[in-house]
């Protein structure tokens, strides 16, 4: 074990926990206002076609992200239209959306399949990327990963910290009584499942920008339904996002390492772990009821309509 | 009028993939020509309608049961899978000693397999109270990385030029054709037997009585007492014993072999068919033959039109989209407020 090695395994587990960090910070804030989206898969693979082919056509992958924002924000918009002001079933709904994307991704993105892409590139700060295990540890990471701790400090502040978050909660435990109290209980739910949008494109674009930079169809292999079970997994609390997405980054990383260094466990056995991980954290934190009804949004996945 | 809502969906789904052919360049008539009828051009054509319906219809009568007990099982494409390997093994070691028993040991074998797979979601949710979205989800990519160690290992063909696939299974243990010159096997009929019993089983049974009530009115259901635990367990093991035959049959179907991909996402587009048939047995076979036809017309439109099969999976997420959004207009009647009564 030299220290190369372990500064490699820290860093491919940054570099692998920031898609989920940011599509579970966007989930997150969609569930404490009372909507469980399902669609986080369906808007990441967007996300990450979208900001892949822009990419490509313009070379400029800041546009590419942009875009990626704005289109999984647009299905965001529908998924919003429909389980909010039409009142449809939201996990129905939610899985219809996984399922829209999947198949928007698979027959838009059928040319851009082996293109090559420059991928997003690491962010030099002169004096501080030189330091000998510092360095790479700390300041050799590309812009995305250092606006996901942003993205966890914004989000824990406005959530706990602000009016606006209290607003928020309020809704996603009690829309009726929010709303007696004059709250805007849609205007609010709308903008918290349209910021999960925002979040899922971004996470979507770092998959094929910068953890494995080409596209292929169906690239995200679960990663949304991931970051779902990790909201859970961290009852509703954004730091414990952060810990579980780097716990999950870990998992990924280690599993990866443990097939080149060739263990004589297959492949296909040591890839089912982060899949078999999210099954095990969800049972270790779901095991207590109390843990459950205690943290989760009071009114999540329940439909709420003002009357006029 | 609950009929209404799949009529208009797919009225609009129609509408719209006008639009998308026009909006690709393509004469959208000669376009919708290709997609929607020339598949049925042929006998041919008309068995493959029914061969690729049977699994959408298996899976999604097993789903369909779950959903109207409000158990979410959207791994079915997973229990499918599971069924393949189950069927599949049990085809590979004792299919050649098993005579006349071993289609129908096959078979039972690809639902143990399915029901397994979903009883660890049913065992978790009943016992950990963990979500059966997340869990069944999980296990799908479970099944498919099982299956390619499976077939990248001891399963593989000796003789099959290191190709990811087991050697390919007697004739004599396939299902039987239903007529000469087409694919659909007898599993398009054994389908139809399970809609049948799927209906009594809803309509006729307390258990499946209780499964409704359990799914409209939990509170009602408890207050009946009515136990949440058994309806979890039997929708999950109804669904995933549907599953796994589904995937069962296509191993000794149409493919004749185990292979990597087994499935063109039967079990997530199964989904989309139990809501475009309202939960409902008959309704269930029809979406399965409509969207057994947007398999066929992406296919066609591939090989006729040059444009990418793909857009399959569009058109069907586009179906169930119109079809949530129709619901409210058929449900409800819209009406106009004024800004000053509102207030």
């Amino acid at each position: 074990m030299n220290v190369e090695f372990l500064v490699a395994i820290v860093t491919g587990t940054v570099v692998a926990a920031t898609p989920l960090i940011y599509a579970a910070l966007g989930e997150l804030i969609a569930e404490r206002a009372g909507v469980l989206n399902l669609g986080v898969e369906g808007m990441m693979l967007v996300g990450a076609l979208t900001a892949f082919s822009v990419g490509v056509g313009t070379g400029s992958l800041a546009l590419g992200y942009l875009a990626a924002v704005c289109t999984s924000m647009l299905l965001a918009l529908l998924f919003a239209i429909l389980t909010l002001s039409l009142q449809t079933n939201q996990v129905a709904t939610g899985l219809a959306l996984t399922l829209f994307g999947l198949g928007l991704s698979a027959f838009a993105g059928r040319k851009f399949t082996g293109l090559p892409i420059q991928g997003l590139r690491a962010m030099w700060i002169p004096g501080l990327s030189h330091l000998p295990i510092a360095g790479p540890l700390l300041f050799r990471f590309d812009a995305a990963v250092y606006g996901s701790i942003l993205l966890y400090f914004a989000v824990d502040h406005v959530l706990n910290r602000t009016r606006a978050g209290l607003q928020l909660r309020a809704v996603g435990e009690s829309p009726a009584i929010a709303h007696a109290l004059g709250q805007p209980v849609l205007l609010t739910r709308y903008a918290a499942v349209l910021f999960g949008g925002a979040t899922s494109g971004i996470a979507g674009a770092y998959l094929s920008t910068a953890l494995t930079p080409m596209w292929v169809e169906g690239m995200s292999a679960g990663r949304g339904w991931i970051a779902l079970a990790l909201v859970v997994f961290a009852t509703w609390k954004p730091l414990r996002v952060l810990l579980g997405a780097y716990l999950f980054g870990g998992v990924t990383i280690l599993q990866l390492h443990a097939q080149g260094l060739g263990l004589g466990v297959p492949s296909e056995i040591l890839s089912m772990l982060p899949y078999a991980a999210t099954i095990v954290v969800l049972v270790i934190i779901c095991r207590d009821p109390k843990t459950i009804l205690l943290n989760q949004p009071a009114a999540l996945g329940k439909s709420f309509h003002p009357d006029v | 009028m609950r009929v209404a809502a799949p009529l208009i969906a797919a009225a609009a789904m129609l509408a719209t993939s006008f639009l998308i052919f026009a909006f690709l360049g393509k004469d959208p008539l000669n376009a919708l020509d290709v997609f929607f009828i020339e598949p049925l051009n042929s006998r041919y054509g008309w068995g493959e309608l029914f061969l690729k319906a049977t699994p959408l219809a298996l899976c999604a009568l097993g789903l369909a049961l779950g959903f109207s007990a409000n158990v979410w099982n959207i791994g079915a494409e997973g229990q499918l899978t599971l069924g393949a390997i189950c069927g599949g093994g049990v085809a590979l070691y004792w299919g050649d000693y098993l005579g006349p028993l071993a289609l129908p040991v096959i078979l039972l074998a690809g639902m143990a397999g399915g029901a397994a797979w979903a009883a660890i979601p049913a065992y978790l949710r009943t016992r950990f109270n963990t979500s059966e979205i997340l869990v069944s989800l999980m296990l799908v990519y479970i099944a498919q990385l099982l299956l390619n160690y499976l077939l990248h290992g001891i399963w593989r063909d000796p003789e099959g030029f290191n190709y990811p696939q087991s050697r390919a299974f007697d004739e004599r243990i396939l299902l039987p054709l239903l007529f000469d010159g087409q694919r659909a096997n007898l599993a398009f009929p054994i389908m139809l037997g399970v809609a049948a019993i799927s209906w009594v089983f809803s309509a006729r049974l307390f258990a499946g009585f209780r499964m409704r009530v359990g799914g409209q009115a939990p509170a009602a259901a408890a207050y009946a007492g009515f136990s949440e635990r058994r309806n979890v367990w039997l929708a999950l093991m109804i669904g995933g014993g549907a599953a796994g035959l589904a995937g069962v049959c296509e191993v000794v179907g149409p493919i004749g072999r185990l292979q990597v991909d087994i499935s063109p996402g039967y079990g997530f587009a199964a989904i989309i068919v139990a809501f475009v048939g309202r939960l409902h047995p008959a309704g269930i076979v029809l979406a399965a033959l409509l969207m057994s036809l947007l398999y066929l017309g992406g296919e066609s439109v591939q090989l006729g039109l040059q444009l990418p099969a793909a857009v399959t999976g569009l058109f069907q997420g586009m179906l169930l989209f119109y079809l949530l959004a129709a619901d409210l207009f058929v449900g409800f009647r819209l009406r106009r407020v004024s800004r000053a009564r509102a207030a």
